[in-house]
């Protein structure tokens, strides 16, 4: 297989929207993937990341937009001459071939013979940890052999594009993980550029160079993990990467600072938001820290609430707290940190740097399937 | 099926499985008695009685076999029969096949549509449906006036093996479809999308996946389809003519015009062994090594 740095195709989408009817599935999606990068694409269900992953894949057409894969406008190129590896949540392998023949069909449509292609059909299967099944039907696999077989049938032929389709949706929690690391090498060895489509956001910080983050059509976001953890651009984006506390109440600014009034206690942050936007403050679990009530000290933001609920971690405690206006705050605490039981009152403590002040957003909400 | 046996012993234990069949020899037996009664009282005893006077009359021996094997017409007409059903089947097929695909794809309203209109014909008597044939198919008929209206030489299709395709095709389509479109709707469609983003054109996808693994339901259809169309009586008889006059007549015109049941028995027979001598070699072929999916 050739180096790294000339496997890997560029994807380009410019302004791809797609509409059914009148419902838009994508809403001018602008999107540039780097050659051999690993860009995961984040969203709940019906955001249109599947729908992006079609359109690359070639199974659904734009409404309009331009598509380029390694530099090449590919618009009405068929799905079967696009030479993309498509990797399907349902693994979609053919019941009715072994394993190696499943393996070896994009070689045979290719018109690669005999002693060429089983060796690559081999190597493939080395790759994903299969070589020993190459006998073995399908259905005589469990779900994850059948998704590795699903992997070197999908690289067998070098495609210079992998598109993975929720690959690990059917699998349990361990099994995920640990193929989550598989896919992660597999990549690395590869140098192919790799397209994810998951609903998990935490197995899109695991694997993914960057994370495109969708909702109703639209990217809100692209930017690595941390990008998208530390310095949210939307609402939408803090909500959906990690766990946040969302403080919202009457907002006033004056100068460079604004506070916002919860329930009548007033915290407040040296930052402001372009005018005519409604602030709320969005906080990460470990920015926040709790102390009995009335021993939260005066030089930073304090506000009262009640432990709903205290969840030991292992490497930590995790509180649900309850605020004066009923909403919630989810705080993380370290091992050397005081204990707190359920129906404790505390002071909810954090620092006006800590807080990032984002425009409220009521199409923030998002359900998980 | 090797497979399969390993699979149920996989999930099955092996005490459950004993004791399954111990509550299968004890109880389960009751259960099928009624329909296993009425098999051997309006089946077995009658093929055997057949079989034993085929044997007997006039006098025990052979001379029913050795008339019936010696009479050059009897075997064209037996020979004929076998063409005018496989003709049949290969009609259902390319007619059935399209119909039933598209019973999986299109939405559950169409579906109920599509399948009523596989199903309205059974309840219709078969002798109506070929009188209406006989309508359709005469001389002066629906279909030669169409003919001739277009300005072409009509086409005799009224008492010849044509004709008797056609009818006994419409008659038989539906035990086509069904065992199709209940193979069909278990193929995971996506193993097409799959197949197209390995590489494959339509066609190839659709020979290459699709097609194998709808063949059980081919081989079932077929298998259906071509039993039933050997011992055709109806149709042929009255859309048939001379030359298209299939077995069940001849056995018919000895059993109850010449009151013959020596000779009507052994037609009967052979067409029994034929049959089954057909079926024992098809077996092969409708053995499908896996025919579990990958669908959830």
């Amino acid at each position: 297989m050739a180096s790294p740095s000339t496997r890997g195709a560029a994807i380009d989408l410019k302004s791809v929207s797609k509409h059914y009817g009148s419902f838009i599935a994508l809403d001018k999606v602008s999107l540039r993937i780097e050659p051999g990068e690993f860009m995961t694409l984040l969203g709940p269900s019906g955001s249109g990341k599947t729908t992006t992953l079609n359109v690359i894949a070639g199974f659904t057409e734009v409404s309009s937009g331009s598509l380029d894969v390694g530099g090449k406008s590919v618009i009405g190129v068929p799905a079967h001459k696009r030479n993309i590896g498509v990797v399907f949540q349902h693994y979609a392998l053919f019941p009715h071939m072994t394993v190696s023949r499943n393996v070896a069909y994009p070689l045979t449509l290719r018109g690669i013979a005999n002693p060429d292609r089983a060796a690559r059909v081999r190597k493939a299967l080395d790759m994903v940890r299969m070589a020993d099944f190459g006998h073995r039907f399908p259905s005589e696999l469990s779900g994850g052999q059948q998704q590795r077989v699903a992997l070197a049938r999908a690289i067998v032929f070098d495609p210079p594009l992998l598109l993975m389709d929720e690959p690990l949706g059917a699998l349990d929690k361990k099994l995920r993980e640990w193929l989550q690391l598989e896919i992660k090498r597999i990549h690395r060895e590869l140098g192919t550029t790799f397209v994810y489509v998951t609903h998990d956001q935490e197995e899109a910080l695991v694997l993914s160079d960057r994370i495109a983050v969708f909702n109703q059509g639209r990217i809100e976001q692209i930017g690595t993990g941390r990008q998208l953890y530390d310095e949210p651009e939307t609402l939408f984006v803090g909500k959906f990467v990690g766990d946040s506390t969302i403080l919202r109440g009457a907002a006033s600014t004056s100068g460079n600072e604004t506070a916002i009034d919860v329930a009548g206690w007033k915290v407040a942050a040296a930052k402001r938001l372009a005018d005519g936007a409604k602030p709320v403050m969005l906080l990460r679990p470990e920015k926040l820290s709790l102390a009995r009530r009335g021993k939260g000290g005066q030089d930073r933001n304090t506000l009262p609430g009640r432990i709903g609920e205290a969840i030991y971690l292992g490497s930590g405690s995790k509180y649900e707290v309850v605020l004066a206006d009923t909403s919630k705050a989810i705080v993380r605490s370290t091992l050397e940190a005081e204990t707190f039981a359920i129906g404790d009152e505390v002071d909810l403590v954090f620092a006006g740097s800590d807080v990032k002040l984002l425009a409220d957003d009521e199409n923030a909400d998002f359900t998980l399937t | 099926m090797a497979t399969r046996a390993i699979d149920s012993r996989d999930t099955v234990p092996a005490v459950t499985a004993d004791g399954r069949r111990r509550w299968f020899r004890g109880q389960a037996f009751w259960l099928v008695a009624p329909a296993l009664l009425l098999l051997v009282i309006c089946l077995g005893l009658p093929l055997a009685i057949v079989t034993l006077r085929s044997f007997s009359e006039p006098q025990w021996g052979w001379q029913n076999y050795a008339w019936f094997f010696g009479t050059p017409v009897n075997l064209t007409v037996l020979q004929r029969t076998f063409a005018i059903s496989a003709w049949v089947t290969l009609v259902c097929l390319i007619a059935g096949y399209p119909y039933a695909y598209v019973m999986t794809a299109v939405g559950p309203r169409m579906r109920l549509v599509l399948i009523l209109c596989v199903l309205v014909p059974f309840w219709v008597s078969g002798v109506v449906r070929t009188l209406a044939w006989v309508i359709l198919l005469q001389d002066s008929g629906v279909i030669n006036s169409a003919i001739r209206a277009v300005g072409l030489s009509p086409v005799k299709l009224i008492r010849t093996q044509t004709g008797v395709v056609i009818g006994m095709a419409q008659v038989l389509l539906p035990f086509m479809i069904l065992p199709l479109y209940s193979v069909m709707k278990t193929i995971d469609l996506r193993l097409m999308q799959a197949a197209r983003s390995l590489g494959a054109s339509p066609a190839r996808a659709f020979a290459q996946v699709y097609l194998p693994l709808s063949l059980p339901g081919v081989y079932a259809g077929a298998i259906i389809v071509f039993i039933l169309a050997l011992g055709f009586y109806i149709t042929p008889a009255l859309l048939g003519g001379p030359r298209s006059t299939m077995l069940s007549t001849l056995i018919q015109n000895q059993v109850l015009s010449l009151l013959n049941w020596g000779r009507g028995g052994a037609m009967g027979v052979v067409l029994l062994i034929a049959t089954f001598v057909l079926l024992a070699l098809a077996a092969p072929l409708s053995r499908q090594p896996h025919k579990t999916g990958s669908r959830r």
